[in-house]
């Protein structure tokens, strides 16, 4: 398992933790079996059948990256299982037999956008990790900015785990956008980070804006490279509720004093919550009764106020944008005042028309 | 004792025995079925897949010298022409679910023909071997070999990946091509469809390692164990080593593609990871810990490995890359010859002592 993922299911064990000790769900505890994906597909695919056929599993949590969930898509439609997916990522999907309880991208993409625009930066330029998030992120972002009044002045893409990136660093400067739109995978971040920095351009002059670095990224491609930068997400350390604190505080007991909780961690200990209210709410682990009684379940959780929409299986969430703190946290600078309601396929946005 | 001169011959490396192949088809093609969950018996598909793959890696690398460390391209080009027609046919005339959302209006014209069931069966042997062949004569005439060999059949795979990662639209990027419904009227996902196809990989491997085997004792077969170890002589002896090592590698990946075209309704997804660097240099990992001079090491390491790789990450998800590192380590360092070369070793040791 990569680093990032240890820390979702270290969060989704937590959770089941909490829930065993109040009493589990319809009397009985809840029992965690864990499986490797190893940043593999097929083996996702694979392991996704073992928890089915072999384990005979109520319900999986997991998926990492987009290619692990579509491998995986099959095996859940066929058996008829539930699979709870806790990453953002590009939408355009809504299988019945996935919650997804990271943003889609009108939760996520958009109002980083919106924020990008609002603080008057016209100019853009997109750099991405070459595969299916980064490519369907930027054709969004380029439908946006035609629609309102923005301009792509370039889009790069890299291999997956590249680090070289002195010559696109290069292009990016000449261009002189106002802003960099980030959708860099991984390692990727560390050498493109620190390629800018040593390029003399800081935060100051040219923000960039990052959908994949979290606390637990920041660590790795080092403070000093990558503080002042922007991210769009729903949940920080710091998000001030009182669930939040509770849930730093508990993780930190688990598991180190030194250890960050990050988006897609709070989002896959939220699956785990939200699962065992559908889950008593039907009165049931049966997959079909889940799902039937899973739409409108709503919880406070650390992010604030979630509820799950019954019809593409989504949650509403708050749009948080932030900015990397010297210390290696993330300080909240916009949030979107209520939680959005999902809308994977964006049929609610008229410059989105051409998309699907 | 008397079972004594069947586990011998089945020791001694070579399987000359018809008993010991007799047997080995009995477990796979009866017992296995039998005994094993759908779940267990569909890795074990997997696992026989990526043995057809070790046995073209075994005739090329163990009987022939050459260092194949890209065979993952080769099993790619056959998954992707299954793939292709058995995502045609589940569209029904409709454009395929990835192209749809990386914005494709229309079937691009490198997919028409692949709707078409004999054509796409005939690719998947056809494009594999036409690759082979090219490179071969662009290669072996030009007296490139050994480690340089080698880098080039890498970077071939490493570049494979790169294209087929940037043309989302085309080939379906990192996610590759997955989601299959039907497989020639059946339902791809169903128990009997997937005892059906398990019993088919077994077969065809059975049959490719017998023709392997053929091969391997014909003249032909001696013409190539003498370019691995004396080209230059074979040479002077007015054969075209070239020519040899051109026919043995385009059977090696012709292979690759059968299996690759197998391995995709068992395991239901075909992707660029499959075919990289990485899994190409596994199932070379593969042929080395089973016996790289015995085509049935290749076939039994590639089993082993793959069986490993399944057991250790179940029981230890979090070391279990470590494992299968050291289980590489172990037997490299222990047995140089492959667990058939130290089976082979064991039995002359009790003859000689006999």
């Amino acid at each position: 398992m990569a680093i990032s993922e240890v820390t979702v299911r270290d969060a989704e064990l937590l959770a089941i933790e909490e829930i065993n000790a109040a009493g589990g769900v319809l009397g009985k505890k809840l029992e965690p079996v864990v499986e490797d994906g190893a940043s593999d597909w097929p083996t996702f695919a694979e392991k996704a059948t073992k928890l089915i056929a072999q384990d005979k599993v109520a319900t999986v949590f997991g998926g990492w990256t987009s290619a692990s969930r579509k491998a995986m898509l099959p095996v859940f439609e066929k058996r008829k299982a539930l699979l709870w997916y806790p990453v953002q990522y590009e939408g355009l999907e809504s299988s019945p037999y996935i919650f997804y309880t990271g943003a889609t991208t009108n939760q996520q993409i958009v109002p980083g956008l919106d924020y990008l625009k609002e603080q008057g930066k016209k100019k853009l330029f997109l750099v991405g990790s070459d595969y299916v998030f980064p490519r369907t992120a930027n054709k969004i972002i380029k439908a946006y900015a035609a629609a309102n009044g923005m301009e792509v002045l370039g889009e790069e893409y890299t291999p997956l785990g590249h680090t070289e990136y002195s010559t696109l660093v290069n292009k990016v400067v000449e261009a002189k956008p106002d802003a960099v739109f980030n959708t860099l995978n991984g390692d990727s971040n560390v050498a493109f980070f620190k390629q800018l920095k040593s390029a003399g351009i800081g935060a100051d002059k040219m923000p960039v804006m990052s959908v994949s670095v979290a606390e637990e990224e920041v660590k790795g491609i080092g403070i000093d490279n990558v503080a002042g930068h922007l991210v769009a997400w729903n949940y920080y350390q710091t998000t001030e509720t009182p669930e939040n604190e509770k849930f730093v505080a508990a993780f930190k007991a688990k598991y180190g004093a030194d250890k960050v909780t990050s988006d897609p961690m709070e989002a896959g200990y939220n699956a785990v919550h939200l699962w065992a209210e559908a889950v008593k709410k039907a009165g049931s682990t049966d997959v079909e009764a889940v799902k039937k009684a899973a739409g409108g379940v709503s919880l406070d959780r650390p992010e604030g106020k979630v509820t799950i929409d019954g019809e593409n299986q989504h949650v509403y969430k708050t749009a948080r944008i932030g900015v990397i703190q010297p210390d290696g946290q993330i300080k909240e600078v916009w949030n979107s005042g209520e939680p959005i309601k999902p809308d994977p396929y964006l049929k609610t946005y008229a410059w989105a028309g051409g998309l699907v | 004792m008397t079972a004594l001169p069947v586990s011998r011959r089945v020791l001694s490396g070579r399987w000359q025995g018809p008993a010991a192949f007799t047997a080995v088809a009995v477990l796979a093609l009866v017992v296995a079925p039998l005994l094993l969950e759908p779940f267990r018996l569909g890795l074990l598909a997997k696992y026989l897949c990526y043995a057809i793959v070790a046995l073209g890696i075994g005739l090329a690398w163990g009987q022939g010298g050459m260092l194949t460390l890209g065979q993952g391209v080769f099993f790619g080009l056959g998954g992707y022409a299954m793939g292709m027609y058995l995502k045609l046919n589940d569209a029904g005339g409709d454009l395929p679910d990835f192209m749809v959302w990386s914005g494709v209006e229309k079937l691009p014209a490198l997919w028409k023909p692949f709707g078409n069931p004999v054509f796409a069966l005939a690719m998947v042997v056809v494009l594999p071997v036409a690759v082979a062949l090219l490179l071969g004569v662009l290669v072996f005439r030009q007296r490139v070999r050994g480690a340089y060999f080698a880098i080039l059949t890498q970077a071939l795979a490493a570049a494979l990946v790169i294209l087929l990662v940037g043309q989302q639209g085309l080939t379906g990027g990192t996610n590759g091509l997955t989601n299959f419904f039907d497989f020639f009227g059946r339902d791809v996902a169903a128990d009997e469809t997937q005892r059906g196809l398990y019993l088919l990989v077994a077969v065809v491997l059975g049959a490719l390692y017998l023709g392997a085997r053929q091969l391997v004792r014909s003249r032909f077969g001696r013409l190539l164990l003498a370019v691995r170890d004396g080209e230059d002589r074979v040479r002077f002896l007015g054969y075209d080593p070239a020519t040899v090592k051109t026919l043995t590698f385009a059977v090696s990946a012709g292979m690759a593609g059968i299996a690759g075209a197998l391995f995709v309704p068992v395991v239901g997804i075909i992707s660029p990871a499959l075919l990289g660097v990485v899994p190409s240099l596994e199932l070379v990992v593969a042929v080395a810990v089973g016996g790289r001079f015995a085509l049935a090491g290749a076939v039994l390491g590639a089993v082993v490995m793959g069986y490993a790789r399944t057991y250790f990450s179940e029981e230890l998800p979090d070391a279990w890359l470590y494992l299968q590192g050291a289980l590489f380590v172990l037997v490299m360092t222990l047995a140089p010859k492959g667990i058939a070369g130290l089976a082979a070793a064991v039995v002359r040791r009790r003859e000689a002592r006999a």
